[in-house]
């Protein structure tokens, strides 16, 4: 091992870095940028509900529980008519959420008993606001009913409600941990990927390999610069959840740089491999873009639940990284585990990192074709 | 006319040169949508529960049955002590705690008030709270049928709701996720092509080149985005006929329509790329500029969280999101069967859009080149 040709290998990458400002600006920024605007941006939460009200016969109670809808904040009467033709047009030109439609009867029968009939029609093209939509909407009816038969014996159970480890389901205290696993994952392996796939595409690479370096140690002196880079990003998208969401850290913050550090190589290592396997930078970029955003996104856990995937979808999201990170770092700073706990992800993750490591190594071509 | 065409040639065998960049461009996005349109759904099917019951009743087992009939729920294990419950719950061992206290049953046939507790593994936000609105109901609905027993008849005012989901009644979220995705695919295939091209043959030389042939500015730029274009609409025809066939996404509106919108919004997305092209030196910047882009678009699409849910000046900020505007007209369409006139005015914006980048672009390369 020619330890010294290596050092000067990593200074030259270094230089490389070091050289072009603005790309260097954009690395150090854009994690900091995105956690700050997303943290602040993703949200699922329903603030403001547009509601179309139907209401063939004007009346002192359908008033009533309309005026109820509005003392909520939430609920906004966006329309009003007679008839249930209203509803369409301001559906398709999403101007409602929720169509309120009164019986014809309805006031006469709440006085009678007769059931007093209300149709609630949502704008369900998204299932899950469309639910929530519902739900809200269900819970005003519900308390102006309880109302109405106070005094006669029904029985309540009252359930109280504890969310544990995210008490207000506060979005950003999801989302931080998922945030900073695409982010890393994005740079590091992006970077690396247009780094190789630069020195094949300009001829350098043969420089390179004639050089007293071997194979391995160039892959070192690749991956090195870029750790210590990803590393400054973990720090700072950390520092910003702290600082500015206050997302808790109620567990080892040692042990959470100790993971990104590993997830991290497993990202470079991922970057590596693309680049042997690619012809150009444009085809390495494409693939790491195309193998690392949306997976990153959809099958990590971090927007959609896994619970909920399809069965044989499983396997698949096995081999998505972010996957057992996005665990590791909620189980670290949500719940204040540690490896007690996390030892089956964080063995999933050093494997990957090894697996990834010698792959790309072996398809790592020491010589041109 | 002849030049452009030659042009044109050009570069639709460069493209075609790289096999495997054809394979990346055609196939690639045809199987994410495969993976991606079953994996993006809020649904929780079943949530594993644990039972701490102190109860012991009829009642409390009667609630538990209710519970574990409903098939959302799955009691993965029980016992009288909280400890070993939370013990499980830090292993992800189960979802849910239900609580049950001694007195439940005793309260309720006294007071017809009785009180429990649920405890929900917040960490995943949206399954917990979907979970809990399952758990609210089948308990409201054990409550009622505990109150018919005691009470057979309800005095009062019963107000009979129903519910109907429009445009989606089996809240199937595919229907919805996948023209989203699909988007989504095509916007990153068509922006980063686009972005990486031009300052490739800067990177390369070749544009000094071009520069000194009688090209026009406006020609170069055509015979730029042409190609990528082209190569996005028939991606875009190979997701539709996935989502046609494979996920059933119902296709209400017409489809002229979705492709008369496209057209105009792959104006607009490889304009912004040829943009990013023109201002950049290399290709590794070009990507990383367009790689942020695309992630802040893509985040704030309303592809995953919706668009109304966020605080104002990020909904003011989406309004200059292309891919929101296109997301936006490709639901409406395809779910709602908006007509033309219903997306008139995103398509505008989007129009807008496609001139002032392809304006940009060519003002930015005659300033640097020409």
């Amino acid at each position: 091992m020619n330890l010294n040709a290596l050092r000067a290998f990593v200074v030259k990458e270094l230089h490389h870095i070091l050289r072009d400002r603005q790309t260097l600006t954009v690395l150090l920024m854009m994690p900091l940028v995105q956690v700050i605007l997303f943290g602040y941006a993703l949200r699922s939460d329903v603030r403001d509900i547009r509601m179309a009200i139907v209401d063939p016969t004007p009346d002192n109670a359908t008033l009533e529980l309309q005026s109820r809808f509005l003392s909520t904040m939430r609920f906004r009467i966006v329309a009003t008519g007679q008839s249930t033709d209203i509803i369409e047009p301001l559906f398709r030109r999403d101007k409602a959420d929720v169509a309120l439609v009164f019986d014809p009867d309805f006031a006469s029968h709440l006085r009678g008993t007769e059931p007093a009939r209300l149709l609630i029609a949502i704008d369900a093209s998204d299932p899950n606001t469309g639910t929530t939509y519902l739900n809200y909407t269900r819970a005003v009816i519900q308390a102006y009913q309880a109302e109405l038969s106070a005094g006669s014996n029904q029985v309540r159970i009252v359930t109280e409600t504890r969310m544990r480890f995210n008490p207000t389901l506060e979005s950003v205290n999801l989302f931080v941990p998922g945030l900073i696993a695409l982010v890393l994952v994005l740079v590091s392996a992006l970077m690396t990927a247009i780094s190789l796939s630069r020195e094949k595409e300009r001829g350098t690479m043969e420089v390179l390999l004639v050089s007293p370096l071997r194979p391995q140690q160039i892959i070192v002196g690749k991956v090195l610069p870029y750790l210590v880079l990803a590393f400054a990003n973990v720090l700072t998208a950390l520092l910003a959840a702290w600082a500015v969401f206050h997302v808790p850290f109620r567990g080892s913050v040692v042990l959470l740089l100790l993971e990104s550090i590993l997830y991290t190589l497993v990202s470079l290592a991922l970057g590596v491999l693309v680049a042997a396997k690619t012809a150009s930078q444009r085809a390495a970029m494409l693939t790491a873009m195309l193998a690392t955003m949306l997976p990153n996104a959809l099958l990590s856990g971090m927007i959609f639940p896994i619970a909920s995937m399809p069965r044989w979808l499983l396997p698949v999201t096995y081999v998505v990284p972010a996957r057992w990170f996005i665990v590791i770092a909620r189980g670290i700073m949500l719940k204040g585990v540690g490896l007690g706990i996390l030892w089956r992800e964080t063995l999933v993750l050093s494997a990957m990192a090894l697996l990834l490591l010698v792959a790309a190594m072996r398809s790592f071509k020491p010589r041109m074709e | 006319m002849q030049t452009l065409r030659y042009l044109l040639r050009k570069e639709f065998l460069q493209v075609f040169r790289d096999r495997m960049m054809v394979t990346q461009l055609l196939l690639m996005p045809i199987i994410q949508l495969l993976l991606l349109g079953n994996a993006a759904t809020f649904e929780v099917k079943t949530s594993r529960m644990y039972v701490v019951d102190r109860d012991h009743s009829e009642t409390s087992r009667g609630l538990i049955d209710r519970m574990q009939a409903s098939r959302r729920f799955n009691v993965v294990g029980a016992s009288p002590s909280m400890d070993v419950a939370n013990d499980w719950m830090l292993r992800r061992k189960t979802d849910v705690i239900l609580s049950i206290p001694a007195d439940l049953e005793r309260d309720i046939v006294r007071t017809r008030n009785g009180a429990i507790q649920l405890i929900l593994n917040a960490e995943d936000g949206a399954a917990a709270g979907v979970t809990q609105s399952y758990a609210a109901q089948i308990i409201g609905a054990y409550a009622n049928e505990l109150g018919a027993e005691l009470m057979p008849k309800v005095s009062g005012h019963p107000i009979e709701v129903r519910a109907r989901g429009w445009y989606n009644p089996d809240l199937d979220y595919r229907d919805y996720m996948v023209p989203g995705i699909l988007v989504q695919l095509v916007t990153v295939v068509g922006t980063l092509m686009a972005a990486m091209n031009i300052v490739r043959e800067k990177e390369l030389g070749t544009l000094d080149q071009l520069s000194v042939t009688p090209l026009s500015q406006s020609t170069f730029m055509a015979a730029k985005l042409i190609p990528f274009w082209v190569i996005a609409l028939v991606e875009l025809t190979l997701g539709l006929l996935v989502a046609r066939f494979v996920f059933h996404v119902p296709m209400l509106g017409s489809i002229a329509l979705v492709f008369g919108a496209a057209a105009v919004y792959l104006i607009a997305a490889l304009g912004i790329g040829l943009f990013i092209s023109t201002l950049v030196d290399t290709q590794q910047q070009a990507m990383f500029v367009t790689f942020f882009i695309i992630m802040v678009y893509l985040l704030m699409s309303g592809l995953f969280t919706p668009v109304r849910s966020m605080p104002d000046w990020a909904q003011w900020m989406a309004q200059f999101n292309p891919v929101k505007h296109f997301i936006e007209i490709m639901r409406a369409v395809l779910l709602k069967g908006a007509t033309p006139r219903d997306v008139a005015r995103p398509i505008g914006i989007l129009a807008v859009f496609g001139v002032v980048a392809l304006t940009l672009a060519i003002r930015e390369y005659g300033r640097r080149i020409g």
